[in-house]
């Protein structure tokens, strides 16, 4: 783990400055607020409800997906990394799990569910 | 102690140049696009518009920022931060050269080494998303709600061909350190190709590049932005300093995206020697070079390409892109297996 502080300092650093340069636009800049200018902005005519609303079901089907793949590729980058050992075995293993993975993306296509539109 | 503040010195070094390379994007951007519209571009604020980034900054920090009344407060108030910091975050471990000896210390030009380099990059990228998401979210505007949904929907798509785009090149290296994979780069074809790898991984690259370019929410793929239709998108509510951190955070992850391409495929910081010059600046020197040209090829596209519709976009990822990457696998793999 000794390899890991560098990127917790630089994360400490990045923080700093993304509050401190926040805090000083603050300090620096004008702050006049009133109610119209407070409105959310709605292309010049007062808005009309809440936006925090329902939104549609399919950006929730490509979320489950981006799961399940992204899933999927966390597992392919330690065997790809020890591919050159394991060989043909690894393989035979990984082609098995990517065609039980292709079954479930077929399904998903025939469903409907890679439309948008 | 001493590793402490060469730590120190690096990240300050990282930090000063992405952000000095980050506001000359900016400058670089629109003169290249006005060139190609037949336009000179900026040119007042200095020596040829030169300091016209440090205008714009300095304009972005003074701007008042009223926030919205019906808004989650603290949530819009961090969305951007969270955009910012995983973007600039990534840059921990891009290898800027090969390292150099200095006081009898071994010194890598890169701020942390770590063995699983790429899943850290990937990670990164993927906690940009929660900031779009919360800005669309809590910024309670219509727009900002669509923009957001839109985005986060696109961001997480292609992260998942920009993932799976890269496996052939690690195969090919055997890890996923990204010095280790610029290393395995070193040396030449039949004498006289590079052996990047982006010539056996031809498909992995062109499938990494279009990721890349959605990913980041450019055009031709920038619809979360639409300024025609969404506003902005996710952006809408924001000014002053906040909308200046969502900025910072798409042209850093630009940068580091070319980065990546550029230490991946085309062999980061190795070119030719020049004469009289280290080879530790003469790799910040190609590696610079190489990450200029996909960033002209950004600003090229956006001057050339009209924006995608959205169900196309999606499609695109999920019905060809996909498959396309898996099959980049197979035959590495198969060929591997061959050789």
């Amino acid at each position: 783990m000794s390899n890991y502080w560098p990127i917790a300092l630089f994360f400490v650093i990045v923080i700093g400055f993304a509050l401190t340069s926040l805090g000083l636009s603050r300090l620096l800049a004008p702050n006049r607020p009133n109610r119209v200018k407070n409105e959310t902005y709605e292309s010049g005519i007062a808005p009309v409800g809440e936006a925090q609303q329902r939104f549609d079901i399919r950006y929730y089907t490509i979320a489950m997906l981006f799961v399940l793949f992204d899933i999927e590729a966390v597992f392919l980058y330690p065997w790809a990394v020890v591919y050159d050992v394991i060989g043909i075995y690894g393989f035979v293993e990984m082609l098995l799990f990517i065609v039980l993975l292709l079954a479930a993306y077929a399904y998903a296509w025939r469903k409907g569910a890679l439309d948008l539109g | 102690m001493a590793e402490f503040l060469i730590t120190l010195l690096k990240i300050f070094i990282v930090f000063g140049a992405v952000l000095g390379a980050m506001a000359y994007m900016t400058y670089f951007e629109r003169k290249v696009l006005a060139r190609m519209q037949a336009r000179i571009g900026p040119n007042r604020v200095g020596p040829w518009g030169l300091l016209q980034p440090v205008a714009d900054g300095v304009k972005l920090l003074t701007k008042e920022s009223p926030i919205p009344a019906n808004a989650d407060k603290w949530v819009y108030l961090l969305a951007p931060v969270l955009v910012f910091v995983p973007a600039l975050l990534v840059w921990a471990v891009i290898p800027f050269g090969p390292g150099f000896t200095a006081f009898g210390e071994r010194i890598s030009q890169s701020i942390a080494n770590i063995n699983v380099a790429l899943l850290y990059v990937l990670a990164m990228t993927s906690v940009g998303v929660y900031g779009i998401v919360m800005a669309g979210w809590a910024s309670n505007n219509k727009y900002a709600l669509l923009g957001g949904l839109r985005s986060s929907a696109q961001v997480v798509s292609y992260e998942v061909t920009l993932g799976i785009s890269l496996i052939g090149a690690i195969m090919l290296a055997g890890s996923m350190n990204l010095g280790d994979i610029v290393e395995a780069q070193r040396g030449t074809w039949f004498g006289f190709l590079p052996r990047w790898f982006v010539l056996p991984q031809l498909l992995g690259f062109a499938l990494y590049l279009i990721s890349a370019v959605a990913e980041t929410n450019r055009a031709p793929f920038d619809l979360p932005e639409a300024e025609s239709e969404l506003v902005a998108g996710f952006h809408v509510e924001y000014g002053g300093f906040g909308f200046a951190m969502f900025f910072l955070g798409e042209y850093i992850s630009m940068l580091a995206v070319s980065a990546l391409a550029s230490a991946v495929f085309l062999g980061g910081y190795l070119g030719p020697t020049i004469p009289f010059v280290p080879a530790a600046l003469t790799g910040v020197f190609w590696f610079a070079a190489k990450m200029a040209i996909f960033i002209f090829f950004y600003y090229w596209l956006r001057a050339t390409l009209p924006r995608f519709r959205y169900d196309q976009l999606i499609s695109l990822c999920w019905k060809v892109m996909l498959p396309l990457a898996l099959l980049n696998i197979l035959v590495t793999a198969i060929v591997k297996l061959l050789v």
